[in-house]
């Protein structure tokens, strides 16, 4: 069961290989929208002076926590991603007939590379502000543990998402606001929002307790470390919860035939 | 001039059709739009210092941006695309209709259509809940709409333009990725142009993609004065001429040496 995704990540790659240039250019050209984005950021910082107390660094280091765990959902849940697309044709089918988990084939049935691309950006990113940020071992726990937690919670989205798809095939982009816009959300201290956008985001989808308790922790900012340790554990809770109405779609499937 | 007018409303119809895509558009678009909007209030909250733009201008210039996001070029014409790919643009060659005229008038209802189904209850949003107010004068309002006119055309012609550049390199990757980058960059999408450390001022002003949208919005919020849009909305029709003489030139160089695959 393990080695099942490992050759087909390594096929998918090799299939990539075969057209390089496009697959450069690719990469290059998320590692530069992404790039823009930060320094966006950076730009606004220089015109303004400052974020409410929050300096770049620090910013940089949530902005940098979240995207480096969501380029790894990315690269891991292109399968989800297109399921509602395999579900109207009728190729799921051939996937329940295999002896394997429906989700594990799903999950690994197909590769993307392009959030590579946001990685290597997030990476550099969090190099430059690690290297402004005082760490001590219990803080670099705690950014793992909130990019654990956010990797989880984003899958979790994903397969929440294409769960929805069992029941309706229509705006399914919607979810988009969650996962991209959640990415973008995160990337900024929660304290600048507004109170309802962060209820949501704590209560329903727990963003915050993956991207912004955690991370509180890690700047070795006023937290309670029950809270800071704890709340990552939403993320995979959350992507328990997702798994579970995935298998109740699963069950509830009939297939249209043909 | 009646073809073209068939061309558009043919393809505005159809386009129109797409109404779930509309409110899912709707949804992330106030999303992002309530995202953005916080995070440059935040910025305000704590700057002491004067700014090129003031905290009374965000939410109209946020939002409108938000609403008119589908007017930008941020994405090849997928159909237009897949012909070129297909080898299907032969027969684009075959209609007696000029091909950038084509293409154009196709790019017009990509540009409008969504937006029309998408900005007015975003507007509508963001006048109740987030504190879009009108703009300060009946010719700023003015400005504005021959503004956002000019910013249509500057989109198509760089909608076309990209069209054109597939014809040479059948992926079309490297130059919509450039373009993408570029649009959301200098068109204000990621952060408002003013805000841009000065020397790069010069530049942003006078390269198209501010035309797309930062110009409009400004002159909406009256961040350019009623009284100065006149000149940018000048340079913006200066870069529609600019732009699809670059387009006709590079169209019919491209389609002289077009060969066309399959049989």
């Amino acid at each position: 069961m393990t080695i099942l995704p490992l050759r087909l990540l390594s096929a998918s790659l090799r299939s990539h290989m075969e057209d390089r240039f496009s697959f450069v250019v690719q990469i290059l050209a998320a590692l530069a929208i992404n790039g823009v984005e930060f320094l966006g950021v950076a730009a606004l910082f220089r015109s303004f002076g400052g974020l409410r107390g929050w300096s770049l660094a620090e910013v940089g280091l949530f902005y940098a926590l979240v995207n480096i765990a969501f380029s790894f959902t990315d690269l891991f849940s292109r399968g989800f991603d297109v399921f509602a697309d395999s579900l109207r044709a009728g190729s799921f089918d051939r996937v329940l007939l295999r002896p394997r988990p429906a989700a594990w084939q799903i999950a690994f049935s197909e590769f993307r590379l392009r959030p590579l691309g946001r990685l290597a950006q997030g990476a550099a990113v969090f190099a430059w502000a690690a290297s402004q940020l005082a760490w001590t071992p219990d803080r670099a726990a705690l950014a793992a543990a909130s990019v654990a937690g956010a990797f989880c919670l984003f899958y979790g989205l994903i397969v929440f998402q294409a769960t929805m798809a069992f029941w309706t095939v229509d705006s399914l982009e919607m979810m988009n606001a969650l996962t991209y816009g959640g990415v973008y959300a995160a990337g900024y201290p929660m304290d600048i929002y507004r109170p309802w956008f962060r209820r949501f985001f704590t209560g329903v989808v727990p963003l915050a307790c993956v991207c912004w308790f955690p991370v509180l922790g890690a700047l070795g900012r006023e937290v309670p470390p029950a809270l800071a340790w704890g709340a990552p554990l939403a993320g995979p809770a959350f992507l328990f919860l997702s798994l579970a109405a995935w298998r109740l779609g699963v069950r509830r499937y009939a297939s249209t035939g043909s | 001039m009646t073809a073209y007018l068939a061309i558009v409303s043919a393809r505005f119809r159809t386009l129109l059709q797409y109404r779930a895509a509309a409110v899912a558009g709707i949804v992330t678009q106030t999303f992002f739009g309530v995202v953005r909007l916080s995070i440059l209030e935040a910025f305000f909250r704590a700057s002491t210092g004067p700014q090129p733009m003031t905290a009374a201008d965000m939410p109209a210039y946020i939002w409108l941006g938000q609403a008119l996001f589908q007017m930008v070029p941020w994405a090849l014409d997928r159909d237009v695309a897949a012909q070129i790919r297909s080898g299907g643009v032969a027969y684009e060659l075959l209609r007696p209709v000029d091909l950038y005229g084509f293409w154009f008038s196709r790019a017009l209802a990509l540009r409008t259509a969504p937006v029309l189904l998408r900005a007015a209850p975003m507007v509508v949003i963001a006048a109740a809940f987030f504190g879009m107010g009108p703009p300060p004068s009946v010719a700023s309002a003015a400005a504005f709409a021959a503004s956002v006119l000019s910013a249509l055309l500057i989109s198509c012609a760089l909608t076309v333009l990209i069209s054109i550049s597939m014809l040479r390199t059948v992926s079309g990757e490297g130059a919509s990725q450039a373009l993408l980058i570029a649009v959301m960059v200098f068109s204000g999408l990621i952060i408002p142009l003013p805000f841009f450390p000065e020397w790069l001022q010069p530049f942003v002003r006078w390269c198209p993609f501010s035309g797309l949208l930062d110009v409009p919005l400004r002159i909406y919020t009256g961040n350019i004065p009623a009284g100065e849009a006149a000149v940018f909305i000048a340079r913006q029709l200066a870069w529609v001429v600019a732009l699809v003489a670059l387009g006709r030139v590079s169209l019919s160089w491209g389609l002289r040496r077009l060969s066309v695959l399959g049989g």
